[in-house]
């Protein structure tokens, strides 16, 4: 009798664990900037249990059982830290900027812009885009011209690193982005610029 | 006859050709940027090779064998990663990256996933859904790990 109350526990226990069942698990983690986000996990249209804590946990079985825990950070590297590894490089975005009227990068641009530009056109499969802009000086069909120019410099200088010219988009917005606004016909130089945006 | 029905084969060849030049850029909605070991995309009863720069479309399904991975990132600058032996589709992405309005859904059918989310998640709550056989995960601007264990 007793080895029968025995084996019975022993294969309750089997159904209730993880042994048979194919659970689905989920962990919620930290942001790359501490801050952590929030999911709501929700089973057979039931109202979603929400997650906002870093390392919270849900278990959901296939009967749409939610269980609620708490994973430890040594957890999620053993089961999941080849996937995390394989995450893509995040996508960045720097300004450079340029002289007064012309497509030649300031000397503190110039200085920042060979470890960036190097940077970027070392990253595998960098989709880049590169978009041009000007101060108020001018007109503004000048300025279209004159903020490509800067945009196709960049371009240019990101291939002659190595970037795949096909992934390398250059536009100019001239004068209708101001980074500082201004009044028509005002020197700025933090307008004199080119944004680098990179996925 | 002969004449007006190679005719009209023309016109109908253009036009497909026309319809295909332009739905090429709209439907390509991530790009394959890390790739480990064995990793292959099925594409309406296709099986493609994964590649480094594959563009990749709604309703493709990617799988990863025996210890393999795979890091794709969406026009949303969402990232996504799956592990070893793992099946994910991409159900449904729109994306207007002038306003970030979008939907964004894939299902991981098995294995393992890690989500960084992007614009569309921070644009919307719940914009962004993550399906498992058992779950359905709305997101809501953040990082996070799923596993969906393997049926039998």
């Amino acid at each position: 009798m007793r080895g029968l109350v025995s084996a019975t526990i022993v294969f309750t226990a089997a159904l209730a664990g993880c042994a048979n069942e194919p659970t689905d698990r989920l962990i919620l983690l930290p942001g790359a900037n501490g801050k952590v986000g929030r999911v709501g996990v929700s089973a057979s249209g039931a109202v979603p249990t929400v997650i906002d804590q870093a390392y919270g946990a849900a278990t959901i079985n296939p009967s749409g059982k939610i269980v609620q825990k708490t994973a430890e950070r040594s957890e999620v590297q053993h089961d999941f830290g080849s996937t995390l590894d394989a995450l893509p490089p995040r996508p960045i975005s720097h300004t450079l900027y340029f002289e007064n009227d012309s497509d030649i990068l300031t000397s503190a641009s110039a200085v920042e812009a060979q470890a960036i530009l190097a940077e970027i056109a070392a990253r595998p499969v960098a989709d880049i885009v590169v978009i041009g802009h000007t101060d108020t000086m001018g007109d503004a069909s000048y300025n279209d011209a004159l903020s490509l120019q800067r945009a196709e410099k960049l371009r240019k200088l990101l291939i002659e690193l190595g970037g795949d010219p096909r992934r390398i988009s250059a536009a100019g917005r001239g004068e209708r982005e101001l980074l500082a606004p201004t009044s028509d016909e005002a020197p700025e130089p933090r307008n004199r610029r080119a944004e680098i945006s990179v996925r | 006859m002969p004449h007006r029905a190679q005719r009209w084969v023309i016109h109908l060849v253009t036009l497909l050709l026309m319809l295909g030049v332009v739905a090429v850029p709209a439907t390509e909605v991530a790009t394959i940027k890390v790739l480990r070991g064995t990793v292959s995309v099925e594409r309406n009863g296709q099986i493609l090779p994964g590649k480094l720069g594959l563009a990749l479309e709604v309703a493709d399904q990617v799988v990863t064998g025996v210890d393999s991975a795979i890091g794709i990132t969406f026009q949303d600058n969402s990232l996504l990663s799956l592990g070893p032996n793992s099946r994910l589709t991409v159900d449904r992405f729109q994306f207007n990256s002038t306003t970030h309005e979008g939907a964004f859904e894939t299902s991981l059918k098995q294995g393992k996933l890690a989500v960084i989310s992007g614009k569309i998640a921070k644009h919307r709550e719940d914009a962004m859904k993550v399906r498992t056989p058992a779950s359905i995960i709305g997101v809501r601007g953040t990082e996070f790990v799923v596993e969906a264990a393997a049926r039998r």
